[in-house]
């Protein structure tokens, strides 16, 4: 894979190289980043991109810009060959170094790494580049196989045994290996809710392994679900706020990738989830306590139902969601507490698990 | 025109007045309500009567037996007599006696000693500044009409609280000792008022009001001195206005010693307050002597600080010619008085003599229009006659009336002022318009800008209005200038604007119409009214000097993009030279190469 990288970037090299020396103004081609360059086809199971690229051709006002985009995918070059990486932070300080080609803020520099990546196709693990970001908590029935970095030896971590602590999921996921019983994973979008399941031992009773996605899941907490999931066969439930945001952002990203990346959705998706809650109806039917949609809400409800590709598909999401802009409201996972603290435990979760079926796709 | 300008109460409602005073007449012996009154009847009733009768010579005639039957005053009825009360219950409080022996003549002089405000004398700081502008615009006139280049000293003493002294001094023809008292202590006396040409002044009002606010205000005289000529005494007078007459007193004269050959000095105390900036008697001096290129002035300021303006230009204006009135634009009244005067035998002759464009033919024309003979007597004509050949006459073509009554600043002069007064800005330009025509009267406009420099950026600009070489001060939303500025859209020509409002730029804009009658909005001549034609000539004028501006724009932007693009080549394309290298690893001279070309190759595209 290191090869490829450098291969892929030596090429484009190339290309800018020899249309310079031609007297022509080199150009870069980017995929479109956005929702309204991607499409979804359930037998995929994740947002594809349809293929239309942005072409920025060297001018004047894009000289900066294009200068920047080289000198990263030089860096980026250096990394890979000398089998080293650096985080997005550090990256930004390299260009420090580049006079007036230094970026001033790590966004810049966030973004012209987003799209060195998008124009290779590849991720920025595989271009050197690493996140800060956290990938998650798992607790649960699960032994997990890791190689220990100075001896080489495997190492068998038990994800019962972390008692009200948990296993913190890696930047990289890739090496893993499973050991499992679990009949099914459940990714929980808040923290306190983890905790609460994993302080009463839940995964004890109801078999299966505990996910802290910590809100919009990281690649690094996708991949290890769906490698997981992959590897044992077993589906995977996610129970969220009953919001646009818990339905639209983290749902559908888990799920299906994210329209910003669409390249990598292919490994960064777990096209078997299902939406355990809580669902519009769920709001209904455990008489939950609620807030009003927020303008934002509003937007990204109709947003999902206008332009997502993934919710058109689905007619039971655009019902759902419909019915949710009807009600003009929303309810957290915690709002379940109105019922007692443990009623999440002890009702909620075994009646809906009771009937999978019943899931939102 | 000076008599007949003059008020008269009483005068032009004689019927129903009449009327009122036989039942008054009856009622008042009753009621004893204005027993203090002592005029009798018909002395009360001659002033009322008396103008009525003089004032339209040949009333018989005309005004016909509408009038005749009820002349007689109301003596005739006995006072005593008794007559049942016409209007039982209500009081009568006046009665046409009593009215009447308090109707009298208003004299011009005490009418705008009440409203000094028509003529611009409405507050302290705006009084300093229509004193000292009366002033200039008679010296300026003078010196032009003489064929002498102006040269002229203003100054300004503090003499008191709010009290100052002002002096306006020039080289002009000067004025003959008769003349003097008039022409500074009688409003409405002037030589300007009848005469279609260009000038500063039109009613003969401005430096007597001047006076008379000038008095009103300290008790002081107007002192003047003038001499005709080198070898003849100059004379001194210090004049009062007697208000009531509307006549000059003078109080003092005599001959003295004067260091000028000719030339005219003026000098009034006044009530006053003295001020900078905006609207400010710096400003006008300045603004004059930028709209007069061929005058040098001299101004010191209440803090003795002396401010010299030298010519722009050796040469005069070229002199206005007088002209005859055209024939669209006369009022019906007008047309009246001009016919019962001409001297002509018919009408043909009348209107071929006495009006600018009209040929025999053309004469011919409009009196074939109106239905009337051109060898008719144009005195015998009837009143609904003349008002038949006033509508006909917009029927017919006429040529445009002459413009040699019009002496525009001149484009080349305009810029050389601009660059003067605001000196070391960017860009200067200017147009003199052809001449138009509104109502019939020739007028002609002018505009200049100067942008950029030291002019603050961002505030809303300065426009300088001039009508006629004077500047204009005051009233500025209600001029046509002011109006065509706003209508404009600045936008076009790359500076901000608001909707309805000023342009805000760093720009200094210059409009001045020049005409033989500027139809000003009142007396105190601070605004222009808005005739469609003038409003569209000003427009056209601003959009020429607009477009050159925004061209100029235009292209000091397309400079800077290059330069920018020049510095943007510089700064970043040898990072692509260093990326490429570090990448491909070819040597430090194909990275010169790389580098090269590709500077050459981005500022040869026209793409930014």
């Amino acid at each position: 894979m290191a090869r490829g990288t450098v291969q892929k970037i030596k090429d484009q090299a190339q290309d800018v190289h020899r249309r310079i020396m031609k007297k022509q103004k080199p150009s870069l081609k980017f995929p479109l980043r956005s929702l309204s360059n991607v499409k979804y086809d359930p037998k995929q199971g994740f947002l594809e991109m349809r293929g239309r690229k942005k072409e920025r051709t060297l001018t004047v006002s894009t000289v900066k810009t294009f200068a920047q985009t080289l000198r990263m995918m030089a860096l980026s070059k250096e990394l890979v060959e000398q089998d080293d990486i650096a985080t997005k932070r550090e990256a930004y300080y390299v260009s420090k170094n580049w006079e007036e080609c230094r970026f001033l803020e790590q966004t810049e520099s966030d973004t012209v790494m987003d799209d060195v990546e998008a124009l290779f196709e590849l991720n920025r693990e595989q271009l050197g580049f690493i996140p800060e970001e956290k990938g998650g908590e798992v607790a649960g029935r699960l032994v997990i196989l890791d190689k220990d970095g100075d001896t080489g030896k495997t190492l068998r971590i038990d994800c019962t045994k972390f008692g009200s602590g948990a296993y913190s999921i890696p930047i990289s996921v890739e090496h893993l290996k499973f050991e499992t019983d679990a009949k099914f994973i459940l990714a929980i979008e808040t923290a306190g809710m983890f905790q609460r399941l994993v302080k009463h031992n839940y995964w004890k009773g109801a078999g299966c392994i505990l996910v802290s996605m910590g809100g919009v899941p990281t690649r690094a907490c996708r991949r290890f679900i769906r490698r997981l999931a992959d590897f044992k066969r077993i589906p995977v439930y996610v129970f969220v706020d009953g919001d646009p945001y818990g339905i639209s952002n983290i749902y559908r990203t888990l799920k299906v990738g994210s329209g910003n990346a669409a390249h990598l959705n292919e490994y960064f998706c777990v096209p078997q989830a299902s939406f355990l809650g809580i669902t519009p109806q769920d709001i209904v039917d455990y008489k939950l306590p609620t807030h009003p949609l927020k303008d934002v809400d509003i937007k990204r409800a109709r947003d999902a139902i206008k332009n997502d590709p993934f919710f058109q598909h689905h007619r039971k999401w655009v019902q759902a969601m419909e019915h949710l802009l009807k009600m003009g409201v929303r309810a957290e996972q915690q709002a379940l507490a109105k019922h007692g603290l443990n009623y999440v435990i002890e009702r909620y979760l075994p009646e809906k698990l009771s009937h999978p079926e019943r899931f939102l796709p | 025109m000076a008599k007949s300008a003059s008020p008269k109460p009483g005068k032009g409602r004689p019927a129903p007045r009449r009327g009122a005073a036989i039942r008054t007449a009856a009622q008042k012996s009753q009621m004893k309500l204005f027993a203090d009154d002592p005029s009798p009847a018909p002395a009360a009733a001659a002033p009322a009567t008396g103008p009525a009768g003089k004032g339209r010579r040949g009333s018989g005639r005309r005004t016909g037996p509408a009038a005749l039957p009820s002349l007689e005053p109301a003596a005739p009825i006995p006072a005593g007599a008794p007559v049942a009360p016409v209007t039982a219950g209500q009081r009568r409080r006046e009665t046409a006696e009593s009215m009447a022996s308090r109707q009298r003549e208003i004299s011009v002089s005490e009418f705008f000693t009440k409203n000094r405000h028509l003529l611009g004398f409405d507050n302290p700081a705006k009084a300093l500044l229509t004193a000292i502008k009366e002033a200039v615009d008679n010296s300026l006139d003078a010196c032009e009409e003489a064929g002498i280049l102006p040269d002229l000293r203003i100054a300004i003493r503090e003499v008191g609280e709010e009290r100052y002294r002002i002096t306006v001094e020039d080289n002009g023809p000067g004025i003959v000792k008769q003349q003097v008292p008039r022409i500074f202590g009688k409003l409405l006396y002037g030589s300007k008022f009848h005469v279609l040409k260009q000038s500063r002044g039109q009613q003969g009002i401005g430096i007597s009001a001047a006076g008379m606010y000038s008095q009103l205000t300290t008790g002081k005289p107007v002192r003047i001195v003038s001499r005709t000529g080198k070898g003849k005494p100059a004379h001194f007078y210090e004049i009062h206005i007697d208000t009531r007459k509307n006549a000059p007193e003078v109080l003092r004269e005599g001959t003295v010693e004067w260091p000028h050959d000719h030339g005219t000095s003026v000098e009034m105390e006044l009530q006053a307050t003295y001020k900078k900036g905006r609207r400010s008697v710096d400003d006008y001096v300045a603004q004059t002597a930028l709209a007069n290129p061929h005058a040098a002035i001299g101004y010191t300021d209440p803090k003795g600080e002396t401010v010299h303006h030298p010519r722009l230009t050796e040469s005069l204006p070229h002199e206005p010619v007088a002209i005859k009135p055209h024939p669209y634009g006369v009022e019906l009244g007008f047309l009246i008085k001009m016919l019962k005067e001409t001297r002509a035998r018919n009408l043909r002759g009348a209107l071929q003599g006495d009006f600018s464009r009209v040929s025999g033919k053309v004469a011919d024309e409009i009196a074939a229009a109106a239905g009337l003979r051109p060898e008719a007597r144009p005195q015998n004509l009837q009143p609904d006659e003349v008002e038949r050949l006033f509508k006909a006459i917009p029927g017919v073509r006429i040529m445009s009336p002459p413009t040699n009554c019009l002496s525009p600043i001149g484009e080349q002069l305009i810029r050389d002022g601009l660059a003067k007064m605001v000196p070391e800005c960017d860009f200067y330009t200017s147009i003199t318009r052809s001449p138009a025509v509104y109502r019939g009267n020739p007028f002609q406009i002018e505009a200049g800008l100067a942008y950029g420099g030291p002019l603050p950026a961002d505030d809303l600009i300065d426009l300088w209005r001039f009508a006629n070489r004077v500047p204009l001060q005051y009233q500025q939303a209600a001029c046509a200038i002011t109006r065509s500025v706003v209508l404009n859209d600045w936008k076009n020509y790359g500076l901000a604007q608001s909707r309805g409002a000023l342009p805000a730029a760093p720009m200094v804009l210059f409009v001045h119409m020049a005409s033989a009658w500027v139809p000003f909005t009142s007396e105190s001549k601070e605004a222009i009214a808005s005739y469609p034609e003038i409003v569209k000539e000003i427009r056209l004028a601003l959009q020429e000097c607009g477009r050159r501006l925004g061209g100029w724009i235009r292209h000091r932007r397309r400079e800077e993009d290059a330069e920018k693009k020049r510095s943007y080549i510089e700064k970043y394309i040898p990072h692509i030279g260093i990326a490429l290298r570090e990448i491909l690893g070819f040597p430090a001279k194909e990275e010169a190469r790389v580098v090269e070309t590709l500077k050459d190759t981005l500022e040869r595209s026209r793409a930014i």
